[in-house]
Formats: C-alpha cells, sequence, structure tokens
C-alpha cells in the first residue's frame, strides 16, 4: 500500500485516499507546435525504472493536487512537494540523490 | 524430436516413462543471428515460430531475461475472444482466435484452448448501447458475436445473481467461440517447435544494449556477451519503453501492474467466461476448479510485479454481488503482472526510427488471445517489411492521429 504525505494538509494518506494522476511537470504544446512535440505532450512518457515525478491528488482529503517523488522498481517514495513548481525542489532532488546517487530524469539528476 | 501421440503415451507407459525427451535445447549463444527476438513470452516465441514456418528464417534467438513464459504471458487470465470495435482490432483478433483452433495440432503439443463461450456483461444502460454497437461492427466484420438478453444469460451462467441491487444484469455480448487455453502451454509448445527448427531459446540473458552502425541495427549486448543480429524484434511487454530507450527512442507506453487472484479449487459450477466491465471483475473456472480472478490496473507506473491490495478488495466486492456463492471461497494466490498500456488501448506492431528494429508491444491488459495473431503478423513485417494486419498498428499512428480507440470495448482488463 503506497503512503504519501499531502504536503498542504499534512496527512499521512494511503492510496485509497488519493487519486493518481500521471506524469508531473509535462510541458504543454498546443497549436503551431510540431508534430513530434504535440505527440510526445500527449501520449509519449518517460515511464522509468527507477525514480519518477507524479502528479497525485488528494481526492478523499482537502482536495488538492501535488507532486510525489517515487521509485518505480521498489515503490520507495523519496518525498511529495506542493502543485505550484514546474521542476522538483532542491530538497526533495538531494533526498533522492542521498538513496539513488547518479540518478537521472528527463534532463534533471 | 519425437511426436506426442496416444501412441507415444502408451509406448511410455511401457517403459516407466523413461523416454520423454526435454521439450527445448539450452543452447550457448552463436555470435551472429539472422534475428533476434529479446522476449521469450508468447508474443516473442509465436514470431519466432512464424518466422522459422512461414518464412523458412530459423536462424533465429530468442533472448529472455528471466525464464520462457514467466512475464505476463505466464501470468494472465486466459480470456480469449475477438469481439473488439474497430476493423483493424478485429482482424488481428478474430485471426489470432481462429489460429488457437488449430494451435494443439499445429504445434504437437495440447494447449487446452477450450472455447467455451465468452459474455460480457451490460450492467447499465450505457454498457447496452455500446455492446449493441460492438455486436452490429462485428456482424460487418465478420466476427461472429450476439447480444443476448439476462434471461438468456442466467441460462448460460446459472451461478449468477442477474437482478443485484447496484449492478442488475440488463444482457451481454455473447462471443461462443471465445474461452480460454492452458497459459504456459502456449509458450511451451511454441518454444518446443521452435527449438525443433533449429532456433536457439536463450533464457537467464538479459539484453542490456542494442548496438546500431549507420542507423542499422547489428547486435544487442547482453548479460552473456555481444550477439550480432540482422534484424532485431523487440517482443517484451512491460519493459517496452525500457528497450526502445536502448535504441535511442521513445514510445506512448506505460507500464503499470495488473493482478489477478484464484480461489480454492471447487465441483464444476461455470462452463463459460463472464466478463464485468462496470465492475471492473471477470471470472471462469480453471480445469482444476478454482475460480480464476482478474480484476483492474493500478493507475500508476509499477515494474514491481506486485499491485495495490484494494483493488483486489474492490474486485472481488463487485463480483460477489453478481456471483453471491463466491463469498464463501477462500482464495489460494494472488500475483500482479507489468502490463504495457497505450493512449488509445490497441498495440503497437512496427518498424521503428532505427533500421531493421520492429517493435511489438502495447497488448496491455489483453494480450494474451492475440498471441498466435501477433506471431503471425509479426513474422510478415520483419521478414517483408509490411504486413496488412500491421499496416495500422504502426507508432506512428498517435503522431499522424489515427487511433485506433478500444478503450470502450476493452475498458476492463482481460
Ligand atoms: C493479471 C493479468 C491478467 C491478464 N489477463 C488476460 C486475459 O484474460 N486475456 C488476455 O488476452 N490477456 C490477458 N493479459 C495480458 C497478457 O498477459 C499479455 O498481453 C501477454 O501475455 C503479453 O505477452 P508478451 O509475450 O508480449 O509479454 P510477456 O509474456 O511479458 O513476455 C515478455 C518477456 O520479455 C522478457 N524481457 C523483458 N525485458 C527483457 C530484457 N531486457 N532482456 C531479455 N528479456 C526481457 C520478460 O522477462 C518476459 O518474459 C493479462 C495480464 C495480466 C498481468
Ligand atoms: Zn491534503
Amino acid at each position: 500500500m503506497l503512503i504519501l504525505t499531502c504536503p498542504y494538509c499534512g496527512v499521512r494518506a494511503d492510496e485509497t485516499e488519493l487519486s493518481p494522476g500521471g506524469e508531473a511537470h509535462l510541458k504543454r504544446f498546443g497549436p503551431g507546435s510540431n508534430d513530434e512535440a504535440f505527440e510526445g505532450y500527449l501520449f509519449v512518457r518517460e515511464n522509468p525504472k527507477g525514480v519518477h515525478f507524479e502528479r497525485w491528488r488528494h481526492s478523499y482529503g482537502c482536495g488538492k493536487w501535488f507532486h510525489a517523488a517515487r521509485c518505480t522498481t521498489t515503490l520507495e517514495v523519496f518525498g511529495t512537494y506542493e502543485a505550484q513548481t514546474s521542476e522538483p525542489p532542491k530538497a526533495i532532488r538531494e533526498a533522492i540523490s542521498a538513496k539513488r546517487p547518479g540518478w537521472s530524469w528527463r534532463d534533471l539528476s | 524430436m519425437r511426436r506426442f501421440s496416444a501412441f507415444a503415451i502408451a509406448r511410455e507407459a511401457f517403459r516407466y516413462h523413461s523416454g520423454w525427451e526435454r521439450h527445448w535445447r539450452n543452447p550457448t549463444p552463436k555470435k551472429k543471428y539472422d534475428v533476434i527476438i529479446v522476449g521469450a513470452g508468447g508474443h516473442g516465441l509465436a514470431t519466432a515460430w512464424h518466422l522459422g514456418k512461414h518464412y523458412g528464417i530459423t536462424n533465429v534467438a530468442v533472448i529472455e531475461k528471466g525464464w520462457l513464459g514467466g512475464g505476463n504471458t505466464g501470468r494472465n487470465t486466459t480470456i480469449i475472444r475477438s469481439n473488439y470495435l474497430q476493423d483493424p482490432s478485429a482482424a488481428i483478433y478474430e485471426k489470432s482466435r481462429s489460429l488457437y483452433e488449430t494451435m494443439s495440432q499445429d504445434l504437437n503439443y495440447n494447449v487446452m484452448f477450450s472455447p467455451r463461450g465468452v459474455i460480457m456483461l451490460a450492467q447499465t444502460h450505457h454498457e447496452v448501447r455500446g455492446y449493441l454497437r460492438t455486436a452490429h461492427a462485428n456482424a460487418l466484420q465478420g466476427v461472429k458475436t450476439e447480444w443476448i438478453d439476462a434471461r438468456r444469460v442466467k441460462e448460460l451462467c446459472p451461478i449468477m445473481n442477474i437482478d443485484g441491487p447496484r449492478y442488475p444484469v440488463l444482457g451481454g455480448l455473447w462471443q461462443a467461440r471465445g474461452g480460454t487455453a492452458r497459459h504456459d502451454a502456449v509458450a511451451w509448445g511454441y518454444a518446443r517447435a521452435c527449438s525443433d527448427m533449429g532456433m536457439d531459446i536463450i533464457q537467464q540473458c538479459e539484453v542490456t544494449g542494442v548496438r546500431t552502425q549507420a542507423g542499422k541495427v547489428v547486435g544487442v549486448d547482453t548479460s552473456k556477451g555481444a550477439i550480432g543480429c540482422d534484424k532485431l524484434g523487440m517482443v517484451v511487454a512491460g519493459h517496452a519503453s525500457h528497450l526502445a530507450d536502448m535504441a535511442g527512442f521513445r514510445l506512448p507506453i506505460e507500464s503499470v501492474a495488473l493482478q489477478a487472484l484464484v480461489s480454492e479449487p471447487i465441483k464444476p459450477c461455470m462452463d463459460v467466461v463472464v466478463m464485468a466491465n462496470t465492475v471492473h471483475g471477470y471470472l471462469s473456472q480453471s480445469d482444476k476448479g478454482e475460480m480464476v480472478i482478474g480484476g483492474g490496473t493500478d493507475g500508476f507506473n509499477n515494474y514491481t510485479q506486485r499491485g495495490s491490495f484494494h483493488h483486489v478488495e474492490e474486485t472481488v466486492r463487485a463480483l460477489v454481488e453478481t456471483f453471491p456463492m463466491l463469498s464463501r471461497l477462500k482464495m489460494l494466490r494472488q500475483w500482479g503482472g507489468i502490463v504495457d498500456v497505450t493512449g488509445d488501448r490497441s498495440p503497437i506492431l512496427s518498424k521503428t526510427p532505427v533500421d531493421g528494429v520492429f517493435v511489438n508491444c502495447g497488448w496491455g491488459t489483453g494480450g494474451f488471445k492475440a498471441i498466435p495473431g501477433s506471431g503471425f503478423a509479426m513474422a510478415e513485417l520483419m521478414a517483408k517489411g509490411a504486413s496488412p494486419l500491421t499496416d495500422e498498428f504502426s507508432m506512428f499512428r498517435f503522431r499522424e492521429g489515427k487511433f485506433i480507440d478500444e478503450s470502450v470495448a476493452a475498458g476492463v482488463a482481460h
């Protein structure tokens, strides 16, 4: 059972209280972008084996969207952070580096 | 390889079964093959077999990181049907279903194909309309399916409660020629026949890199060293993104866990397969008497082959309403597989940006039924460079907006 701490209300919520919302920090492309960028935005995902960043919603709690950093091969949670950011904060990245030295995700590491 | 037959059983009975052979060889890899297939699941093995059978290509290696059939092929609930909505799906799934009918003879291996019939229950008015539409589409495609009313559903499956309080049964889509087969036997049968054609099935060997020269594939790196090839087929289900990464391209795939469970064995009580998409559950009885139950996928990326427990609970809770007798059963085992899901819930059988590399993936929650048809089509694609069955399943269809939308017909995992 996945347990994530909601960064807004501080509740340690198990996954029955949460809704998964897919990959985090997507770059949006609209009309006028090229086909590859638009396809990438709509369909192509990192799907990594290892460190991943995701969106979650505390649906049966405060109702707010937030972010989580998680490992897809062990289900270990590295931390959660607020939605109002376009990339993971330094503290989260450091927490990951402590546990997974040499990790990378898109152009982050 | 000695053939299996009634005579062989009698012969072996007289000599204490001492003459049965190993099903396949355990070779050390050669330096180079004409074709390498990565992944010895049903789809990889079927591709290899059809390459040998129809195109005489037998200098083939199938490379598997674990043991053959140990991926989703050995973890699924074995439902076989072809009542999809879109024409390209009907073509490949119906080809596949029809190949299951002769698979035991073709492979000289009993895969226990049991065309016992599949009912897809309609439990909301929305579903009634959806299945009527599918039934009409299937009639035009030449796939034999039929809309049946609730009374007929009850006749076919007496243990069902059709007037449940939450989800009464309003009717169903019935495919009499659908059914189940023995999953391991499908993998083993293909493996034995491939090995007999001289192909090498290399187990416990993980592919860790793809070697290219001037945009063309020349081989793979593995945990047993580098192996050369002219053509490469990636047939690794939930690990497809990872293999594509090695070759330097990306796929519109996400990998999630799908779970199943079986009960203790009981006396025969249902002789059809029932799928209930609204409540996300499906059920059949195995030859051993176990009730085989499957449910929904988790909503997050996962490579652990373990799913979330609450999905099991939801599936069982929903099925107990429709099959009250299940509430007395103990569950024996529960497990998960990592399935490869695409945006339109249809598979990818395709050339790739790398010359000589082909990919077969995206079967997601429902590719067991497709094993022989997919192998047939993928072999044609790899041998000739094109196949009428795979044309529309290109990995580039997402960019072009030519989806094969099966998210309605395949809303639930099966
Ligand atoms: C619980 C569950 C229930 C299901 N129920 C049904 C059903 O009722 N009906 C239906 O039609 N379908 C069902 N499916 C889906 C079906 O199981 C799959 O679509 C199908 O088995 C996929 O076969 P495959 O050969 O593509 O993949 P797999 O059988 O997973 O084979 C892929 C192989 O590739 C190997 N591999 C991966 N990476 C590497 C590497 N780097 N090097 C070497 N080898 C590698 C893996 O070890 C694996 O053996 C279900 C799936 C699950 C998990
Ligand atoms: Zn909250």
